[in-house]
């Protein structure tokens, strides 16, 4: 099939942003729409120009590097997946498609297409951990039961890939979802227990102070999250939050 | 250099308990004046990052992504290895011992893989306490699965996400330390050259990526821990950013790197689909617990799939070849995965393979639904189930086991795998060589240290699945932090390294030499061009089986590409911003480089052993016809090579293994 693209190039960080033209043909519909990229830059390569700069790794759906907004969605049209798993047999032969980094005060564009999504890590650096040494001096895996049902639960919510796409299909750019996946993991367990108080507390302040803004149940974060993380973990952390707050 | 593996005395029990009650320690106060650079944070370098930060010593890690949490470990799905032995099916830690040293074809040294077997069970008892959401049965207790090569199941998992899972503890270790400031983290950072100082590693050079600044990091000891070197082969399951340079520019002041061509090619990954594939997707080995792999038995069969005449659902049993259990029948559908790569390659030579390119398998789970569907209505007391029924009911348990793989494969190929069989084919997923380490860990650059995938230890020539996580977080949680207290400890008077001598000058000016030769060469082919033909040479003459012909040729095809690499290649754009393709350049010069030296290797090796079959080395006849024939007689060592400029001048340092407590046999899975 034959498209065209129109691409945001920015220079860096500092410079102005603008979207650009560009034709690619002769794509097959098994491509990846990262191949579809591969080839667009070996385009631009061969003709001395430089080519798009966008973030990518694993190609498989799992690092959570990848991060295009395609045609008004965050990793474009298919649901359940990360745009290095979107494939371009869910695009028509004559499509113009629309690619842009995702856009939020919190994730500042490097360049071209390539998003700052620091503010992730340092609410995770808030306390989205267990306070345990690693130095191995703990007690047998098998002393604490975990109902298989609590642990699958967390396991739903630790699935999250941290790629940023609930932020950048909210209208707030609200980043609940996210945050509510990382204290729900540990909220579902009982390891998780001893450190819960401060954890919530911490992690949403952090939050608050990058810049992200409310979560007001439009639900659109559910919708585009590539790993189907569920809402109920957003209603889980406000719990969690308000009974910290109660006990002070 | 005569190589010294410094294994500890004494018997295998008793090495690793002996050694850490006899080194040298760090008291607390001290560790406080001590930095370590921590290169690379998946599961290896990301546990010893946090690990040696809660210790107390000041910590600098490097990795290219923009977190630590996407480092390639992060795409582990089937499982982690532990001798716990919940199941009580006869585990122990020397049983796992004996496995793994079996699995990699007595060709890893003994006394690493008994440590590795001997910390395995504190892996899970870690990870645990970390909030490592593991898969447990009703009863609430951890599962267990089993995986290729073993009888026993030792297997901890958490769904199709192990690798997901364990990374995010350590990374959740990382950013405990991280808000205490005793790692400093930077991302988007690569190193480009380590800084010898007075014959000890105190440095590193790095680049970082979104504003094309070199900087000087300056420690006590460089810890690389940096992944394998599998996109050598330009198409394998790695992240695209994978890459060998931090390991390569090691070798270049000294590290000898040891056992290149051990390679491993996972047997079941999806097959190739066209030219501008630019990578490969892995298959969880674990469907190998429920999935049978076959093709037709008649070439009429074959032939009618392709043209679309017939679906191999229209296949009746006897028309079906399940070549491993006819071939294997002790182990079938799991024995190692070499054997079963090279079990389908010899399939689809023959002609048998299912799809147009004449390079897949197939992956069935028929009978997987049946056998669980039965259990299912048995359990739910539901008399005389329909056959729509138990699949039913056993489609929902395979989904609960595999969903996301699952999944995975019909986003990619378009077709539903719980209605037709799987295709897969074999593809380069990890490699077993890398740079040489002593019991320490420690390269042959003192205070260079190497864990995970990147150094060659204790593999040998193939790995045991669910074995690369264990290895990985054994190396960082807990041996390197023992072994390398023992070096530091006579560093506690150094003091702070500068960084304004002569010897960063230099290691700086090389590497921004290297990068304006890039910026300015003006070539006219891209980097991916020359990155695609070299991985054309590997498959083809170094891949899943190898002869001296090829090998030799492979050498001389691979010297060419990189001379007209330096001659033309063409890099767009300026060496201070973000430049994805001056970064590519510099991996692919260095794989240029590694190639050659992983098919001089192979040519070395003369015969087959795990991952490297020499075709001019198998047995002709009796029960073990076709199979891989070892030579234990001339090659039992480790082959570690010393850089000498060109790599075809590499010198070869022999490590001779010995066997103590374990016999050496004939690998039988049959």
């Amino acid at each position: 099939m034959n498209l065209t693209l129109k691409i945001w190039r920015q220079k860096d960080s500092k410079a102005k942003g603008q979207m650009v033209d560009y034709k690619v043909t002769d794509i097959s519909e098994h491509m990846s729409f990262l191949e579809m990229m591969d080839v667009l830059n070996e385009q631009l390569v061969n003709s001395g120009e430089e080519p798009v700069a966008f973030d990518h790794d694993c190609r498989e759906g799992i690092c959570g590097m990848c991060s295009m907004y395609i045609n008004g969605e965050a990793h474009g049209p298919d649901r359940g997946v990360t745009t290095c798993q979107l494939h371009m047999r869910m695009f028509n032969d004559g499509d113009t498609i629309t690619i842009e980094p995702f856009r939020a005060a919190a994730f500042p564009v490097i360049k071209d297409l390539v998003v700052d999504r620091m503010a992730f890590e340092r609410i995770q650096q808030a306390g989205g951990y267990i306070s345990v040494n690693t130095s191995g001096n703990t007690q047998d895996a098998n002393s604490i039961p975990i109902s298989k049902h609590a642990a699958d639960e967390a396991m739903d919510a630790a699935t999250c890939i941290g790629c940023g796409a609930c932020v950048a299909s909210c209208k707030n750019s609200s980043a609940m979802l996210f945050v509510g996946a990382k204290v729900s993991q540990y909220a579902l367990l009982p390891q998780g227990q001893v450190e819960a108080v401060d954890r919530v507390k911490n992690m949403v302040a952090q939050m608050d102070l990058e810049g992200f803004g409310n979560c007001t149940n439009t639900g659109a974060c559910e919708v585009e999250c590539p790993k189907g993380i569920s809402l109920e973990n957003i209603a889980r952390m406000n719990r969690e939050y308000l009974s910290a707050t109660l006990k002070g | 250099m005569a190589l010294d593996s410094k294994v500890p005395k004494g018997s295998i029990k008793d090495k690793w308990t002996d050694y850490k009650n006899h080194i040298d320690l760090v008291n607390p106060a001290n560790k406080r004046h001590i930095d370590v650079i921590v290169v690379g944070t998946g599961l290896a370098g990301g546990s010893a990052a946090a690990t040696l930060a809660e210790l107390g010593y000041n910590v600098k890690a490097f990795a290219y992504q923009d977190s630590p949490r996407r480092a390639h470990s992060i795409a582990a799905q089937g499982g982690i290895n532990a001798a716990k032995n919940y199941q009580g099916d006869g585990d122990s830690t020397y049983r796992l011992f004996y496995d793994t040293v079996k699995g990699g074809d007595y060709r890893s040294r003994e006394a690493n893989v008994y440590r590795l077997a001997e910390v395995s069970a504190n892996i899970i008892d870690q990870c645990v306490a970390q909030g490592v959401p593991f898969a447990r049965d009703y009863g609430g207790l951890l599962d267990n699965r089993s995986f290729g090569g073993v009888l026993v199941s030792r297997t901890f998992y958490a769904k199709g996400q192990t690798g997901q899972q364990l990374l995010l503890g350590a990374y959740s270790a990382m950013n405990r330390q991280i808000a205490r400031g005793k790692i400093e983290m930077f991302n988007r950072h690569e190193m480009l050259d380590v800084v010898i100082v007075d014959g000890k590693a105190r440095g590193i050079i790095a680049r970082n990526l979104i504003t094309g600044e070199i900087e000087r990091h300056s420690a006590h000891a460089v810890v690389v821990g940096s992944g394998g070197y599998g996109n050598v082969y330009f198409l394998s399951t790695n992240a695209m950013g994978s890459n060998a340079t931090a390991a390569w520019k090691i070798h270049k002041k000294g590290a000898y790197f040891a056992n290149p061509c051990y390679t491993q090619i996972h047997p079941t990954c999806i097959p190739r689909s066209g030219d501008y594939q630019s990578k490969l997707t892995l298959m969880s080995e674990s469907l190998r617990n429920d999935g049978r792999i076959w093709v037709p038995k008649n070439m009429e069969d074959v032939m009618a799939i392709r043209e679309g005449r017939k679906k191999p659902t229209d296949l009746s049993e006897d028309e079906r070849d399940y070549y491993l259990e006819r071939r294997y029948p002790a182990f079938g559908n799991l024995v190692p995965r070499d054997v079963a790569s090279r079990a389908a390659k010899e399939r689809c030579d023959a002609g048998y393979g299912v799809n147009a390119t004449g390079e897949a398998v197939y992956l069935d789970f028929a009978s997987a639904f049946e056998r669980y569907g039965r259990e299912q209505a048995k359990i739910h007391n539901i008399t005389n189930p329909s056959d729509e029924k138990i699949y039913e009911l056993g489609q929902a348990i395979v989904e609960a086991k595999y969903g996301n793989l699952f999944q995975m494969y019909e986003k990619i190929i378009d077709q539903n795998p719980y209605k037709t069989p799987m295709m897969i084919y074999p593809a380069v997923h990890y490699t077993m060589g890398g740079v040489w380490v002593d019991y320490n860990l420690m390269t042959t650059i003192p205070g260079c240290y190497c864990i995970g995938e990147a150094n060659f230890s204790d593999h040998g020539a193939n790995r045991l699945g669910a074995s690369a996580l264990m290895q990985g977080l054994a190396d960082g949680y807990f041996v390197l932090p023992y072994t390398i207290g023992d070096y530091l400890s006579d560093d506690i008077r150094t003091g702070k390294i500068p960084t304004d001598t002569k010897e960063f000058d230099e290691a700086e000016k090389e590497v921004s030499d290297r990068i304006n030769f890039f910026v300015n060469n003006k070539g006219t082919k891209s980097v991916d061009y020359f990155h695609k033909k070299l991985g054309k040479v590997m498959w083809d003459k170094a891949g899943m089986s190898r002869n001296a012909e090829g090998l030799i040729e492979a050498m001389a095809e691979i010297k060419a590409i990189r001379e007209e690499f330096w001659k033309d290649v063409s890099v767009p754009g300026t060496a201070d911003e973000m430049n994805p393709e001056l970064e590519k350049a510099g991996r692919v010069a260095d794989f240029l480089e590694l190639g050659e030296l992983f098919a001089k290797d192979a040519l070395m090796r003369e015969e087959s052993c795990g991952g490297h079959f020499r075709e001019e080395s198998a047995e002709l006849d009796g029960p073990q016809k076709g199979e891989a024939k070892r030579n234990d007689e001339d090659f039992a060592f480790v082959a570690a090579w010393e850089y000498k400029g060109e790599p075809a001048n590499a010198v070869l340092h022999k490590e001779e293994l010995e066997f103590k407590d374990i016999e050496l046999k004939q690998r039988s899975y049959k």
